[in-house]
């Protein structure tokens, strides 16, 4: 089966949603929820590149064992800021916020979201948030790294509490953003289309909101209490006034591990659809992706004591968290057996988002063997606050999110602009990204395994060379990921027009026409053909009225 | 009734009603979530001190807490009763039980911060600060003082915003903006208030009773 070949039922070309209206308020404050989405991908990839940027003056920084361009504080500063950007910035908006504002009223055949006006809303709390973190962290020099441990993080003379604000204020929009999407999935599905029939990007997106709804309100009071403690000496969580340190840590892991989970169903979902997609196949299965999906958003819930094995825990309480740990391990897997499957015997069609999915496929599973292993008690008590625990994670959340993000980005750039990128740059772009990636994190996983703590600002001279490949890959990801930018950019502008439907896509979001038009559907969506149903002929034009 | 028409991304009333509601469920899952964490704290800290707590909770003033649980919970049943007398359309009784409610809510108000006078005179301060901590020494003492001035003033915060809320729908029925057809918009409201209720008919035996 050739692309050109597949007939499709896309309405006319229509005038589209970006049309419209087109002055900057039309942009600025449209309840339009493909509109959203766009600002939010602005607002997203900007908090991208600052993170990013910190992160490469942090590599740069370790080419030397001494100090190299910046004193110790700075460097602690950049941490700080690198992971408060790139988690709450970023990370947790990312795909939710953007391909999920933009595609997942369409998936389910509605003209919008529940809540309009509280999604726009959501969006401006975000920029508000941001800004004042941002501003905050820079004028205020934190230093005390993304998880604000406490004691430290209370008595440290930085700006604590504007930034614990601001993180407190992007809660709120994820909160917001999560009930939207849950009620949008509940109250608007088109007529007929029943749970089991929704796209399974939709589903990622269904399960990871009713984690941001659950978990972020527990981060919001850890936050809101070390503040207190830090602006009037509470001292709930400060051992020298009676609090309890640990206590802390349980509370914010108890966010800060499902929000792992914000991050890594999406990109689950957006694997899910390329995967259908470029191989014209159905999933193998697709009750083993829905089931394994909530299965993750549920145990995502029970598994956060693994980060605080060292932190003074029995050692059957280490036991049951690790083997919880291990549970999502197992579902994670169902996933990839089953993304593999799904590969098997299908007509692959080999293109951009189908080569970051591969991407995403072998960093996920090294990330998530990784993470199997640091859930082993006594396995963690060697690798604990090392670079082998920072490489996993970026194995995971980079390797994870940020390649199923690129993903999404080509797959859909067509549904969202209707301009086709090229798919030469296209290849190269992720050629670059990948190899700077892997160039980049594993010297941290040989690093960490042979003794590099987290968070140093020196270290030994024979740690150099490893340190020293680990920030040419970083350079080489930063190229990968500037050529990707110029290209897509080129592409908005002077790209080939790709028509409705250029994958031959059967999903839902390619039935109507792309970019899509305002109301997402000029008549009654046809979603009587299955997603993923590629066997099945498209019915004749006169079948369909 | 013109109020009556429904949004227009929406395909029916029902829909709406049935969205807006939802939306109000899965937000209250979320405040609750909120005071969890500090349920999580209370049993920690009573775990670990259970003197202290215990002595702490003889030095409340049982008498305020008790009569505020009334009040509120009296609240709570004049707002379920406006909702339902706005159902059957009955507009005046709806505004005149919403306006009971609110007192009565100023009233769970106005006393907390007596409440809250009557401690600091007594030299109990948040973060163990005041000459109460002198002459009581146990330690977890500060912790327990410090844990019901975080919690009962999150709580006390809840109330009001949830005054702000019942006020606003309150002022949309008496224009007629939300009429019988209409009444899941101050069921939500009600809702919320509900919830403010509900998280204080835990704090009462904790902070109060035990």
């Amino acid at each position: 089966m050739t692309i050109a070949s597949e007939p499709s039922f896309l309405p006319a070309a229509q005038p589209s949603f970006a049309s419209s209206h087109t002055s900057i308020r039309s942009w600025l404050l449209s309840t339009d929820h493909k509109r959203i989405g766009v600002l939010y991908f602005f607002a997203t990839t900007l908090s991208l590149a600052l993170g990013g940027v910190f992160a490469l003056l942090l590599r740069i920084e370790h080419l030397t064992p001494g100090p190299t361009v910046m004193s110790a504080m700075t460097y602690n500063r950049l941490f700080t800021l690198h992971g408060v950007t790139m988690v709450w910035l970023f990370m947790i908006p990312s795909i939710p916020a953007t391909f999920g504002n933009f595609l997942l009223p369409i998936q389910i055949g509605a003209s919008e979201v529940a809540f309009p006006r509280l999604n726009l809303l959501s969006f401006w709390i975000y920029v508000l948030g941001a800004a004042f973190v941002l501003v905050a962290m820079w004028l205020g020099a934190l230093d005390t790294g993304w998880t604000f441990y406490t004691p430290y993080s209370v008595h440290s003379p930085s700006a604590v509490v504007p930034t614990l604000i601001g993180i407190f204020i992007v809660g709120w929009s994820t909160i917001l953003t999560g009930v939207n999407f849950i009620v949008t999935v509940h109250t608007m599905r088109a007529r007929g289309l029943g749970w089991m029939r929704m796209p399974l990007f939709t589903w990622a997106i269904y399960g990871t909101s009713i984690i941001q709804v659950l978990a972020t309100p527990v981060l919001g009071l850890s936050l809101l209490i070390v503040s207190l403690d830090h602006a009037f000496a509470w001292g709930l969580f400060d051992p020298a006034r009676g609090g309890d340190p640990v206590l802390y840590q349980h509370l914010f892991w108890f966010y800060s591990h499902p929000a792992v989970y914000i991050m890594i169903l999406p990109a689950m979902g957006v694997v899910s659809e390329v995967i259908s997609t470029f191989s014209h196949k159905n999933p193998y299965s697709y009750k083993a992706i829905v089931y394994s999906t909530l299965g993750i958003a549920f145990v995502g819930f029970l598994t956060w004591g693994h980060h605080m094995f060292v932190a003074g825990m029995s050692v059957f309480d280490a036991g049951a968290f690790g083997a919880l740990s291990m549970l999502v391990a197992i579902f994670s897997a169902v996933k990839v057996f089953t993304w593999v499957s799904t590969l098997r015997r299908g007509s692959i069609v080999l293109a951009t988002p189908l080569w970051y999915v591969f991407g995403f496929l072998i960093l996920f599973m090294f990330g998530g063997m990784t993470g199997v292993a640091v859930a082993t008690m006594s396995l963690d008590v060697h690798w604990h606050d090392t670079y082998f625990v920072v490489a996993h994670f970026h194995f995971v959340m980079v390797g994870g999110t940020l390649t199923a993000w690129l993903a999404a980005l080509h797959y859909w750039f067509p549904k969202v602009t209707g301009r086709m990128y090229s798919e030469r740059w296209g290849l190269l772009g992720f050629a670059l990204v990948f190899s700077g990636f892997f160039g980049t994190f594993v010297p941290q996983f040989l690093l960490g395994n042979a003794g590099m703590p987290r968070r140093y600002y020196e270290y030994p001279a024979r740690f150099q060379l490893l340190h020293v490949a680990s920030t040419l890959g970083s350079w080489v990801l930063a190229a990968g990921m500037l050529l990707t930018l110029a290209y897509l950019l080129h592409a908005l502008c002077f790209g080939r027009r790709a028509g409705g439907n250029p994958w031959a896509s059967r999903c839902f979001e390619w039935r109507t026409s792309s970019p899509p038009p305002e109301k997402n559907f000029t008549a009654q969506p046809e979603l009587g053909l299955d997603a993923y149903d590629y066997t099945t002929a498209w019915p004749a034009p006169e079948e369909r009225a | 009734m013109n109020g009556a028409r429904h949004a227009a991304h929406f395909e029916s009333l029902a829909q709406q009603d049935h969205a807006t509601r939802l939306g109000m469920w899965v937000f209250l899952g979320s405040e609750l979530l909120l005071f969890a964490g500090l349920f999580a704290l209370y049993a920690a800290g009573r775990i670990a001190h259970p003197a202290a707590f215990h002595e702490g909770v003889a030095h409340a003033e049982k008498s305020i807490g008790s009569l505020n649980t009334a009040v509120l919970l009296t609240s709570s049943t004049t707002v379920a009763l406006a909702v339902e007398s706005l159902r059957r359309d009955r507009r005046a009784l709806s505004i005149a039980l919403l306006a009971v409610t609110i007192a009565l809510g100023a009233t769970f108000f106005g006393l907390k911060l007596t409440e809250y006078g009557a401690h600091f005179r007594a030299g109990i301060y948040p973060g163990g600060a005041g000459n109460f901590f002198t002459s009581h020494a146990a330690p977890g003492l500060p912790l327990f003082w410090t844990l019901y001035f975080v919690t009962t003033g999150l709580h006390a915060a809840h109330v009001c915003v949830g005054l702000g809320v019942l006020g606003l729908t309150a002022q949309a029925v008496a224009r007629g903006k939300i009429g019988g057809e209409r009444a899941y918009v101050l069921e939500n409201a009600a809702l919320y208030w509900h919830l403010v209720d509900l998280i204080w008919i835990f704090l009462w035996p904790l902070y109060y009773l035990a």
